[in-house]
């Protein structure tokens, strides 16, 4: 199943510049390996080396963060977004 | 460099205050090309800390996607400085999330507030002009 997945501008230059692609999966954490395997160049900057959520990256569903919902086990249906955004934190 | 209207710099600036005594934050939209600033969103800090920021997660997708139904994109943050100058700290270096944002400082540790922007890139930290224009 494909989902429209939004990039941030950091992760863009690895899909060759494009704002939005489409990956596969069922869940969250299919779509983002799918996405990875598409676009290598953004392995290790949306998911760790142990496979989990990267915490300089937030990921949603439509409206909704997936860390408040099944993180990776998040659940995404046909025409559902999948947004990328840098989680912003400093001091 | 970065150009904002008086309007933009003075919203941020009250943002700033607004949320002191902890850190405030809020994006930046415009062209990504020019530096110019079209429009500014404040955001929630979820680290509710004089010495920390995190920018809303929900209030940064509500913030992107108006940018971007409006043809902009968000071209970088800003927030402020309780206690030390508008400099970026090695915590603000060491998670910058992107070389091509600006990262706009607003230091309230003096009686008047100063507004200072820059870009991060590989861990080096480059001041750049902050122009404000009228119309």
């Amino acid at each position: 199943m494909s989902v429209e997945v939004r990039l941030p501008t950091v992760l863009r230059p690895h899909a060759a510049g494009q704002t939005v692609v489409e990956a596969e999966g069922a869940t969250i954490g299919e779509v983002l390996e799918s996405l990875v395997r598409s676009y290598p160049g953004m392995s290790g900057q949306v998911l760790t080396d142990d496979g989990s959520l990267h915490r300089f990256v937030n990921v949603y569903v439509n409206d909704d963060d997936v860390r408040y919902l099944d993180q990776l086990q998040t659940k995404v249906q046909p025409g559902d977004t999948v947004s990328i955004l840098p989680a912003v934190a400093g001091g | 460099m970065i150009e904002a209207s008086p309007s933009t710099v003075a919203g941020i600036i009250s943002h700033c205050l607004g949320g002191f005594p902890d850190e405030a934050c809020g994006l930046i939209a415009g062209d990504a090309r020019t530096g110019r600033v079209a429009r500014w969103y404040p955001t929630r800090n979820v680290a509710a800390s004089a010495k920390l920021y995190e920018v809303d997660p929900g209030d940064h997708l509500r913030a992107d996607r108006d940018a971007q139904a409006a043809g902009f994109e968000i071209i970088g943050v800003f927030h402020s400085h309780t206690h030390t100058p508008a400099y970026p700290s090695p915590t603000d270096v060491a998670q910058a999330p992107d070389p091509s944002w600006h990262y706009v400082l607003v230091s309230l540790r003096d009686v008047g507030p100063t507004l200072r922007s820059y870009r991060i890139v590989s861990g080096k930290i480059l001041e750049e002009p902050v122009v404000v224009t009228v119309g």
